[in-house]
C-alpha cells in the first residue's frame, strides 16, 4: 500500500522522503510539512510518519485506537487545481472502489495551537470512518501561508482494514506469509500504554520538558531554525506524555501549550527570517 | 421574458452552511437587480454539497431607459462655464433646455440613459456577488495565493454557470471564466454536461445522479430513513437536524439501515445516541420504546451491491465507538462517585473561584441548608430532605472526572445519574437535572432536590463570578451567566418558589464557603438581583409581558419575589389595555407634570419609597393619617370635582392596598379604576394654580396623593405612552 502510493504521488511530483526521527504526534509536524508550508517556494513531497499520541493507548484492547501508528503524507504547495481527484485516484490506486465504497468530504478545519496554524477542508469518510485530514493551509506559525499548501493525511491503519475487510487492527496481514499487524505492534501497544499512563517518570518527564524549552531557546540564540524547531517537536510530545500521566491540570494546560507554541512560532519566525531575503529576490510578488 | 440560471461550483461546501449561503445568494442577487431597476417574476435558489444555483424567472432582455437632467448656469453665464457644464454631461449647445428658474433662465442638460442589455448587468453582477458573499469562514487557495488579495471562497471555487435565456453570460472572476457546462456526480458520472439554460439545469442534473433541489434531498432523507426503519420493524427517532445534514452532505441520498451487537445496548442509550448523531451523523431506531442495535447512515452512491459494503464498513466504525464507550463505562464504575468526587479538589473551576471542588461543597452548602428554609419548607420537611439534598450535591460533578464525560462532555449529568442509580431515584435524577433548564425550552428538574440543587448550581455561578466583577459584557458572557439567570427565573416562577431573591445571596456565609483568605467579597447581591430582573424583562417579552411595566413594578423596591411580582405586572398589563388603565395614565402624567413644574414635594415626602420598606405599610403610617386629616381639614370649601377627588382617595386607598397585601392585583387595579373619572373631572373643573395660596397648596397636596396611591400599585413614571 506504501509503495503504491509512492508511485502514485511519485508520478505526480512529489519528493519521496522518508519518516523524521523523533517522536511526534502526527505526520504535519514533519519539517517537510510544517517549515515547508512557508514560503513561496513550490514544495511536493510524499512521506510515512510514525505518530505517537499517548492518551489514546487503550493497552491493545480496541479495534482501532493505537498510541503508535502511521500516517501517509502528502503536500503539495501550492495547492494544485485537481487536488480532491488526484486523491482520489490514489484511493483507486489503493484498492478502494469509489462505487462501492461511500466516499464525502465532511467538514472538518484543522487547528493547531501548539503550532500557531489552521487550515480549512474536510476529513474524508469511507463508509463512515475517517480515513484522511484534507486540509488547505492558511496559516502556520502564526504567518499567511502564501502561497496555500494542500495537506493530505492518510490514516494507513484504517484505510488497510478497509483493503484487507478486518474489524480488527490487530488483526491485519503485516505480509502474505501470515504475520498480523498484532504480532508485529500489539505487545508494544500494552507495554506502552502502561508505560504512558501508569509509569512514566513525572518528574524526570517535567525536567525534560524544561530542557527542551530552554535548548530551543538557546538554538533561537544561535539563529538555528531547524535544531530549533527539534525541540519544539520534543517539548510538544513530553507535554503529551505528561498529559497521559494526567499531571497537568487543567489551568496549567492552557500556559504548557503556549509555551509550546511560542517555541513553534519561535522557530517558524527564525525560520523566516532566514530565508524571507532570498524568497523575496526569486519571487518579486511574494512579501513576508 | 427570459429566464436566468447560474450555478456556483466548488469543493465540498459544509452542510452546516448551505442553507445561509442559499439566503445570501438570493439577497446579493436581489440587490444587484434591483440597482439595475430590474425585477424577476421569481427567484428560486438551491444548494447541494458541490455547488449553489439560482434560478430568475421573467426578467427583461433591457432595462428601463432613464431621463435624468442636471441644473447648469444661468444664461448670460461665461462661455467656458457653459461649455464646461456640455463637456461634463455629453451634450453639444444646442441641446441644451433653458428654463425659468426664480426669475433666471437657466440651462439644463437632459440626459437620456439608454436601457442597458440585462446580460451585461449579470456579467456585472455575478463577479460582484462571488467578491462579497458571506461566508462565516473562506479561504485562499493554489497559485493565486501567493498574495493574501487573492479571491476567497468557502472551498476552492471551481466553476461558474450563467445563463441568460439559451444564451452565455460572459463573466469572470480571477481566472474562472463562466460557461455553460457544469458536472454531474462525482462518482457516478463523468465528464461535462452541457445546460441549455434554466429549465433543463435540474432534469440533465439529475440524469447524472444529481438532485439540485435541497428539499427533494431533504424528504429523501426523511422518508428514506423512516421506510428503512420501518421495513425492519421498527421506530425512527425522528432528527430534522440530521435529516438536514445528511442532505448537505450528499448529492444522491441513499438512506440505509444496519446494525449493532445487541451487547452495546448494555452503555447508556445517551451515549450511542450521541456518539451515533454527532460523530457519524446517523439516525437511531427504538424498538417498543427503547433503542434498538440499529442505525441509518445515508449513503451518496447507488452501490452495486445495494450498499453491503457500505453498510458493513459504516457497522465496524459504530462498533469501534461503541466499544470505547463500553470501555470507558467499566472502568469509570470501578470506582465510587464518591471517589471520583475526590479528583474535583485536582481541578481548577476557575481560578479566581478555587476547584471545582470548593465549588461542590458551596453549592451542597446552598442546596441543603439555605434553600430549605428560604422556600419556606416546614423544619420538618427540611430536616428529612437535608442528607439527600448534601449527598446529592457531593457527587454531582463527580462525572466531570469520569472517562464517559471526557468523551462526551454533552452527557454532563447524564452520565452520572447512570453511576448514581445505587443512591436512589431521588438523587440520580437531581443529578441528571441539575443543569436544567439549559435553554428557553428545556424541561425543568422533575423532582425537589432536582430543583433546589439546579438553583443551588446556578446562584454559585452567578455569585462567584458576580463578585469578582466578571459580569457578561455587551455580546460576551463567557461563564453563561445570562443563561444561568434565565435558569433561576424559570426555576422559580415555574415552581411557584416564594423569597426574596436578594436573600438568596446576601444570607449566604460565601466568606466562608470560598475559604476566602483575606480576599474581599463584597457582595453583589443587589447588581445581580438587577441583572437577573434584566433578565427577567427579555424574557418576559418573548411571552409579551412588556418591560416597563415589569419596570413599573419593580421600581417600587422591595419587589424581588419574581412570582409575585410577575403576577403584579401581569395585572397590571391587562389593567392598562384597558380604557381606564390608559386614561388613568394620562391623568397621572399630568398630575405629575404639574407636581414637577411646581416642584411641589408637599405630601409625597412622607409617602415617598425609598426602595427598603413595604410600600403597604403606608397604609397604616401615622403620616399618611395627618395627610387623610388634612385633606378633610380643609380651610375652604372645596369645588364639588376636589371634593370627589378626596372621597375617591379616601375609598380606594385602603381598597388597593387590602388588595395588594392579599395578593389580589387585580383588585387592586379595580380600586385604582375608581379614581379614573374623578381625576379626570378635578383637571376639567378644578384650577390647581388658584390665587388663594391655601387652595393652591391643598390642591398640589391632592395631587401629591393621588400619584403616591397609584405609586402603591405600580410606578406609573415608568409606565411608556
Amino acid at each position: 500500500m506504501i509503495l503504491s502510493l509512492h508511485d502514485f504521488w511519485s508520478e505526480n511530483g512529489c519528493l519521496i522522503l522518508q519518516p523524521y526521527d523523533m517522536r511526534m504526534g502526527a505526520g504535519t509536524f514533519h519539517p517537510a510539512t510544517t517549515l515547508r508550508a512557508l514560503g513561496p517556494e513550490p514544495w511536493n513531497a510524499a512521506f510515512v510518519q510514525p505518530c505517537r499520541r499517548p492518551t489514546d493507548g487503550r493497552y491493545g484492547e480496541n479495534p482501532n485506537r493505537l498510541q503508535h501508528y502511521y500516517q501517509y503524507q502528502v503536500i503539495l504547495k501550492p495547492s494544485p487545481s485537481d487536488l480532491q481527484e488526484l486523491y482520489l485516484k490514489s484511493l483507486e490506486v489503493i484498492g478502494i472502489d469509489p462505487l462501492k465504497h461511500d466516499i464525502r468530504f465532511v467538514e472538518d478545519d484543522w487547528e493547531s495551537p501548539t503550532l500557531g496554524a489552521w487550515g480549512l477542508g474536510w476529513e474524508v469518510w469511507c463508509d463512515g470512518m475517517e480515513v484522511t485530514q484534507f486540509t488547505y493551509f492558511q496559516q502556520m506559525g502564526g504567518y499567511d501561508c502564501k502561497p496555500v499548501a494542500g495537506e493530505l493525511t492518510y490514516g494507513l491503519e484504517r484505510l488497510a482494514m478497509y483493503i484487507q475487510g478486518v474489524d480488527n487492527v490487530y488483526d491485519l496481514a503485516f505480509n502474505q506469509n501470515g504475520v498480523s499487524y498484532g504480532e508485529v505492534f500489539l505487545e508494544n501497544e500494552k507495554q506502552m500504554s502502561t508505560w504512558n499512563f501508569e509509569v512514566a517518570d513525572t518528574d524526570a518527564l517535567f525536567d525534560l520538558f524544561k530542557k527542551a524549552v530552554a535548548e530551543c531557546q538557546n538554538c533561537l540564540t544561535a539563529k538555528l531554525p531547524l535544531p530549533a524547531y527539534e525541540q519544539a517537536i520534543e517539548a510538544s510530545h513530553i507535554f503529551n506524555l505528561l498529559q497521559a500521566r494526567g499531571v497537568i491540570s487543567v489551568q496549567e494546560r492552557a500556559s504548557y501549550m503556549g509555551q509550546v507554541r511560542d517555541l513553534a512560532r519561535g522557530s517558524c519566525e527564525a525560520y523566516m527570517a532566514k530565508n524571507a531575503e532570498a524568497w523575496a529576490e526569486k519571487f518579486p510578488e511574494w512579501c513576508a | 421574458m427570459t429566464d436566468f440560471l447560474l450555478e456556483l461550483r466548488s469543493e465540498e461546501i459544509p452542510a452546516r452552511m448551505q442553507k445561509g449561503a442559499r439566503a445570501d445568494l438570493e439577497k446579493l442577487f436581489a440587490k444587484e437587480l434591483a440597482a439595475a431597476g430590474v425585477t424577476a417574476s421569481d427567484i428560486t435558489v438551491w444548494s447541494t454539497p458541490r455547488r449553489l444555483a439560482l434560478i430568475a424567472r421573467g426578467l427583461p432582455t433591457q432595462t428601463e431607459a432613464v431621463s435624468e437632467e442636471a441644473k447648469g448656469p444661468t444664461e448670460g453665464a461665461p462661455d467656458q462655464a457653459i461649455d464646461g457644464f456640455c463637456r461634463k454631461n455629453g451634450v453639444t449647445r444646442d441641446q441644451l433646455e433653458r428654463r425659468d428658474v426664480k426669475g433666471r433662465q437657466t440651462y439644463f442638460a437632459v440626459i437620456e440613459q439608454p436601457g442597458r442589455a440585462v446580460t451585461d448587468v449579470l456579467a456585472e453582477a455575478i463577479p460582484a456577488i462571488v467578491r462579497a458573499f458571506p461566508w462565516p469562514k473562506s479561504m485562499r487557495w493554489g497559485a493565486a495565493s501567493i498574495s493574501t488579495e487573492s479571491l476567497k471562497w468557502v472551498r476552492p471555487l471551481s466553476g461558474i454557470v450563467a445563463i441568460f435565456g439559451d444564451a452565455l453570460v460572459e463573466c469572470e472572476v480571477d481566472g474562472v471564466t463562466s460557461g455553460t457546462f457544469t458536472m454531474g456526480h462525482r462518482f457516478h458520472h463523468s465528464g461535462e454536461i452541457t445546460i441549455g439554460g434554466a429549465d433543463d439545469y435540474a432534469p440533465k442534473l439529475r440524469a447524472a445522479y444529481v438532485i439540485v433541489d435541497h428539499a427533494e434531498r431533504e424528504d429523501i432523507v426523511r422518508t428514506g430513513a423512516a421506510k428503512a426503519a420501518a421495513d425492519a420493524g421498527l421506530q425512527l427517532v425522528e432528527d430534522e437536524g440530521l435529516v438536514v445534514e445528511n442532505a448537505g452532505l450528499a448529492e444522491w441520498p441513499v438512506p440505509l439501515l444496519g446494525r449493532f451487537e445487541d451487547d452495546f445496548l448494555e452503555v447508556p442509550p445517551e451515549t450511542i445516541q450521541l456518539t451515533a448523531r454527532v460523530n457519524q451523523k446517523y439516525f437511531v431506531c427504538e424498538q417498543d420504546g427503547k433503542l434498538a442495535n440499529a442505525f441509518i447512515c445515508t449513503a451518496n452512491i447507488e452501490a452495486a451491491d445495494g450498499g453491503a459494503a457500505i453498510v458493513d464498513g459504516n457497522r465496524k466504525v459504530l462498533a469501534a465507538r461503541l466499544s470505547d464507550a463500553r470501555f470507558f463505562w467499566d472502568v469509570d464504575r470501578k470506582k465510587t462517585l464518591e471517589e471520583h468526587a475526590k479528583g474535583l479538589e485536582r481541578i481548577t473551576f476557575h481560578e479566581k473561584l478555587g476547584t471545582v471542588g470548593n465549588r461542590v461543597n458551596r453549592i451542597a452548602a446552598i442546596a441543603a441548608d439555605r434553600l430549605p428554609e428560604l422556600i419556606g419548607w416546614s423544619e420538618k420537611k427540611a430536616r428529612a430532605m437535608q442528607p439527600k439534598l448534601r449527598k446529592a450535591a457531593e457527587i454531582a460533578k463527580a462525572d466531570l472526572v469520569t472517562e464517559m464525560v471526557g468523551e462526551f462532555p454533552e452527557l454532563q449529568g447524564t452520565i452520572g445519574a447512570y453511576y448514581a442509580a445505587g443512591y436512589g431515584t431521588e438523587i440520580s435524577e437531581a443529578i441528571r437535572d441539575q443543569y436544567k433548564p439549559v435553554g428557553p425550552n428545556d424541561d425543568l428538574p422533575s423532582g425537589e432536590v432536582g430543583t433546589l440543587l439546579a438553583l443551588a448550581d446556578k446562584a454559585d455561578a452567578l455569585f462567584g463570578f458576580f463578585s469578582r466583577d466578571m459580569r457578561p459584557t455587551g455580546s460576551k458572557d463567557p461563564f453563561a451567566l445570562r443563561r444561568a439567570a434565565l435558569g433561576v427565573i424559570r426555576l422559580i416562577i415555574e415552581n411557584d418558589l416564594r423569597f426574596q431573591l436578594s436573600q438568596l445571596f446576601s444570607a449566604v456565609d460565601w466568606e466562608q464557603l470560598y475559604d476566602s483568605d483575606g480576599v474581599d467579597y463584597s457582595d453583589p447581591s443587589a447588581a445581580i438581583v438587577d441583572f437577573v430582573i434584566d433578565r427577567l424583562k427579555v424574557q418576559q417579552r418573548e411571552a409579551g409581558v412588556r418591560h416597563d411595566l415589569i419596570d413599573a413594578v419593580f421600581a417600587l423596591g422591595g419587589e424581588d419575589d419574581l412570582v409575585r411580582l410577575l403576577a403584579r405586572v401581569h395585572a397590571l398589563q391587562s389593567f392598562m389595555a384597558t380604557e381606564d388603565g390608559t386614561n388613568l395614565l394620562a391623568g397621572y402624567k399630568r398630575a405629575a407634570n404639574i407636581l414637577k413644574k411646581e416642584d411641589w414635594h408637599g405630601a409625597e415626602v412622607e409617602i415617598e419609597a425609598t426602595g427598603d420598606e413595604d410600600p403597604m405599610a403606608n397604609v397604616d403610617d401615622p403620616d399618611m393619617k395627618a395627610v387623610y386629616a388634612a385633606a378633610k381639614q380643609l380651610s375652604y370649601t372645596p369645588e364639588p370635582a376636589e371634593k370627589a377627588l378626596i372621597d375617591a382617595l379616601v375609598a380606594a386607598q385602603p381598597k388597593a392596598a387590602a388588595a395588594i397585601e392579599a395578593e389580589d392585583f387585580a383588585a387592586a387595579m379595580a380600586a385604582l379604576t375608581s379614581l379614573r373619572a374623578p381625576i379626570d373631572a378635578f383637571f376639567e373643573e378644578v384650577t390647581v394654580n388658584a390665587d388663594e395660596e391655601n387652595k393652591r397648596t391643598a390642591r398640589l397636596d391632592l395631587l401629591a396623593q393621588f400619584r403616591a396611591a397609584v405609586h402603591n400599585v405600580a410606578d406609573f413614571s415608568k409606565i411608556e405612552g
